[in-house]
């Protein structure tokens, strides 16, 4: 697996010089330096690398990234005014990273049913769980948020307890200077028949090139049902890679809603292991691309015990030079019989040059299983088209319209009332229509 | 349920029925592989010096690749140095017609079913058999030429017709393409070589038997079918292989070259030695196939039948060039035991207003592990693309695998493409419903079986139909219902 090219080794020359670990996270030196280990021995993926073969990530950030370090904390994160509205619409338990670090000193938790701790204080019986569920061996950039990260957030929900506000984390991030990055870094801990939904946001406060390089732990326990809503909206010099695993036990579900509009380069990797009878997964991904925005939405769900069920749906609707990446695998192991998978990927293209790779990859090894997988890439139905002109509309928001129709499939999928709107209508906005 | 494991593994059992071999005298390859044997190989076969010069060129781009190790198969490493890269049959002299053969040699063929001499008279199909690594005999050659086909063993066209050969030989399959194209090309001792010219439709099934009977030799042969304008031809390919201990490599070429408006129909019922019931021998079956519609309005269709083998690792392939060109691949293939199979193809859409159809059929049982592994490419001036792809898998029994690699690249927003794929197994329910209306359990697994294959089999030439279900019914069933 030596697949190191000579930008590699910029990569490697960056984030892999040897650092003291920061204060209050002893107890991390064994898995940073696990991490350093595996980066050493295989590097930074490159086209070469069947997993990152359309997503030549490594390249971007070789060429652009120069700070291997998190840049200083922004000094007043409320008078962003980003998604003001949006979060006051949410009311929600707003938790802070700012430039990566959780800060929960701007977070209401009067009335809050569930508990948030930083890595640096948080208790040693639960500070083993970290890493445990996303393994540095998995994925590169996985492996070096674990040997980066400088802070992290755990969220506690505990046994029977329902969140009925959603929890909202949102990532505040200034760059002082083009090429910084950032690594945040959270576990999210759910008891037995509790239930959260949990929505991510990301504000960019400049332009200046910035990677962030996200790693997130779910772990799902019996009959506790977690949702996930994560929106991708950053300026075409944003370079993002999002690792998110769950555990998901017994009677448990986890739905994982990815919105992505606006970046540079976005790499998401989603992996579900389904440990359990009767849990089930769900993952749903929407993309809007245009100007050169490259999205890679990679994931992977394992049935590892009988009696499980996973619905994956994701669609594109691609412009200008964009490109949309989509492989999602499905593994169904020997013992897990009575496995329902279902997969589906749907691209819309719209002009000449923007691009798709898909792959969607199914691997059975038991024999009595309900799986399919579907994936479509075309144009607009002219007959559809047609009988909406026919109706006296225009071309231009007929074709919106139906572009909209095909969108809220996903958007459909988010339950939190104020936030759904808000996709929509930022969906709307993209596609330009007026109907 | 238990009953219906039982049906499973009585069917799942079956023996290999071509297992046996015969002992003639050979003219061997000294054993090992070097640009001397490459040499010995090319002056046996009285090779123009071009051909040589290809083989060397071959041979030393093959010396610097690295085996491949991507596909979803694992087998031990081959020593390429233990094995023998050339076994023909002794023969006298070289036989004018197929009464010359050897006795002994066309009695193989009748124990396989393929009496060459009786083919000749009642069936009107034209056989090119290959064993080992060379061509035996060629039936119905005057009838052919007669229309100005040329349909020969590929030793004859390079004496008889080289600038067609040296035209098209590598084109569609350059000799350094691939690890095992790159071996082929260097030491392929054999093969068939097919010429339709303009305006032809040729007028019966073309047909290549191949056979693997010596101990320890690889068997490496070249197809190479050229359908000139406004063409038609239908091509089938056979194999078996004696049943032996030790595993054998095959590994083949085959190279399509379709002009405007030309039509290559290629079917393959591939029934190596899978190996013994506990994954003992067995074919390597690793084969490049590719075929390219070069000229507008051309088509080239691929349909195999994949039972045997214990590690197959196939791709047959269509490069659309032309505009308005149609490709098709329609593939059933069955593994047992502890057979391992990576198969499926690529469809690269260049020419504008091209069209492909995938329908891939997979059958797994015993321990074996199917994958399919297809790759759909549209190009960015290939305006109005449009590709089809069925992958269904079936499982029977839960010690088997099957896995799906699909690819789809698009670079044209005119394009359509659409893929699905299932994964299933035999119901209870569909057993029940036939034993309700008085089909035994075997009978229902046959032909539910049968009706699943369907598709692709009703694909298959006539003649071709009837031996590929009664291998489906060796390989999986007791009795075709």
């Amino acid at each position: 697996m030596s697949l190191s090219v000579k930008k590699d080794d910029k990569l490697s020359d960056l984030f892999l010089q040897t650092k003291p670990v920061p204060s209050g996270l002893e107890g991390f030196s064994g898995l940073k330096s696990e991490a350093r280990q595996i980066l050493l021995e295989r590097g930074f993926p490159t086209t070469k690398n069947e997993e990152y073969k359309y997503t030549n990530i490594s390249k971007r950030i070789a060429d652009s990234i120069e700070n291997p370090d998190a840049p200083s904390p922004i000094s007043d994160t409320s008078q962003i005014e980003s998604y003001r509205e949006l979060l006051a619409s949410i009311d929600g338990y707003e938790v802070v990273f700012n430039n990566g670090i959780p800060d929960l000193s701007q977070t209401d938790m009067s009335d809050a049913k569930f508990d948030a701790q930083l890595f640096s204080a948080m208790d040693a019986s639960v500070a083993g769980r970290i890493g445990t569920i996303e393994k540095s061996e998995k994925d590169a950039f996985s492996a070096l948020n674990t040997l980066s990260f400088s802070e992290g957030l755990f969220i506690n929900i505990p046994d029977g307890t329902v969140v009925e506000k959603p929890i909202v984390l949102i990532h505040y991030v200034q760059a002082d200077k083009n090429g910084d990055c950032i690594h945040p870094r959270y576990f999210v801990k759910s008891g037995k028949t509790s239930q959260a939904t949990i929505i991510e946001l990301t504000v960019y406060t400049g332009s200046q090139t910035v990677f962030v390089n996200a790693l997130s732990e779910w772990s799902v326990a019996p009959n506790a049902h977690i949702r996930h809503y994560k929106l991708q909206d950053g300026h075409k010099d944003t370079l993002e890679v999002h690792n998110t695993s769950a555990d998901v036990d017994r009677d448990a579900t986890l739905m994982s809603v990815v919105l992505s509009l606006q970046a540079g380069m976005i790499r998401n990797n989603l992996s579900l292991n389904l440990n359990a009878g009767n849990c089930e997964g769900n993952m749903y991904g929407l993309y809007l691309l245009n100007g050169k925005t490259h999205v890679d939405n990679h994931t992977n769900v394992d049935h590892t015990q009988p009696n499980s069920d996973s619905n994956e749906l994701y669609k594109g609707i691609l412009t200008d030079h964009s490109r949309g990446v989509f492989n999602g695998k499905i593994f169904v192991r020997q013992i897990a019989q009575k496995t329902n998978a279902f997969q589906q990927n749907n691209n819309i293209l719209l002009s000449e040059d923007a691009t798709v790779n898909t792959k969607p990859q199914l691997e059975i090894w038991a024999d009595d299983v309900k799986c399919s997988h579907g994936c479509t890439t075309g144009q607009l139905d002219e007959e559809a088209l047609f009988y909406l002109r026919a109706r006296g509309m225009s071309k231009e928001s007929a074709k919106a319209l139906l572009l909209y129709a095909f969108a809220g499939e996903v958007l459909d999928k988010i339950s939190i009332e104020p936030f759904k709107k808000y996709c929509e209508k930022i969906v709307h906005e993209r596609l330009g229509g007026s109907y | 349920m238990s009953k219906d494991n039982e049906i499973l593994e009585e069917f799942t059992s079956k023996e290999y029925e071509h297992g046996w071999s015969v002992n003639y005298e050979a003219d061997e390859a000294p054993v090992g592989l070097n640009e001397d044997i490459i040499r010995w190989i090319s002056s046996k076969k009285e090779e123009p010096q071009w051909l040589l010069d290809w083989r060397l060129k071959a041979f030393r781009h093959w010396e610097q690749m690295k085996e491949p190790t991507w596909p979803n198969v694992s087998y031990p490493k081959i020593d390429y140095q233990k094995l023998r890269y050339y076994s023909a049959p002794k023969q006298k002299s070289k036989p004018k017609s197929i009464d010359e053969v050897d006795p002994e040699l066309l009695k193989i063929y009748e124990r396989l079913g393929i009496s060459l001499n009786e083919q000749k008279r009642l069936q009107g199909i034209a056989v090119d058999a290959v064993l080992d690594s060379v061509s035996v005999g060629t039936t119905f050659k005057e009838t052919l030429s007669k229309l100005g086909v040329i349909f020969c063993s590929f030793s004859e066209a390079v004496k008889e017709h080289p600038e067609l050969v040296k035209k098209y030989l590598g084109s569609v399959v350059p000799a350094t393409d691939n690890y095992f194209a790159a071996l082929n090309s260097a030491v392929f001792s054999d093969g068939s070589f097919c010429y339709i010219p303009k305006g032809v439709r040729c007028p019966m099934e073309l047909s290549t038997y191949f056979r693997i009977n010596a101990a320890n030799t690889g068997q490496f042969e070249r197809t190479l079918i050229v359908a000139e304008d406004k063409s038609y031809v239908s091509y089938l390919e056979g194999c078996t292989a004696p049943q032996r201990d030790e595993n054998q490599l095959h590994a083949a070429v085959v190279e399509i070259y379709a002009a405007e408006n030309a039509e290559v129909k290629y079917s393959t019922v591939q029934n190596w030695f899978p190996g013994d019931k506990n994954g003992k021998g067995g074919i390597y079956n690793f084969v490049t196939k590719r075929g390219i519609c070069a000229g507008d309005y051309s088509k080239i269709s691929w349909t195999q039948v994949e039972t045997g083998s214990a590690v197959t690792w196939k791709y047959p392939s269509c490069i659309l060039k032309g505009d308005h060109s149609t490709g098709e691949f329609y593939s059933v293939a069955v593994t047992n035991n502890y057979q391992q199979a990576d198969t499926g193809t690529k469809m690269i859409h260049i020419g504008k207003n091209t069209k492909s159809r995938i329908v891939s059929k997979g059958i797994s049982a015993g321990k074996s592990q199917n994958s399919y592994r297809g790759q759909v490419q549209i190009m960015k001036r290939a305006s109005n693309a449009r590709n089809f792809s069925q992958c269904d898998s079936l499982l029977m029994g839960n010690n088997c695998g099957a896995h799906t690699f699909p690819y789809i690249d698009i670079h044209n927003s005119t394009a359509q493409v659409e893929h699905e794929a299932t994964t299933s197994k035999i119901g209870e329910d569909q057993i029940f419903y036939c034993n309700q209306r008085g089909i035994d359990s075997e009978d229902a697994v046959a032909l539910i079986v049968n009706g699943y294959a369907k598709e692709v089999l009703n694909q298959l030439p006539m003649e071709f139909a009837v031996e590929a279900q009664k291998l489906l019914a060796l390989t999986l069933e007791g009795s075709v219902g």
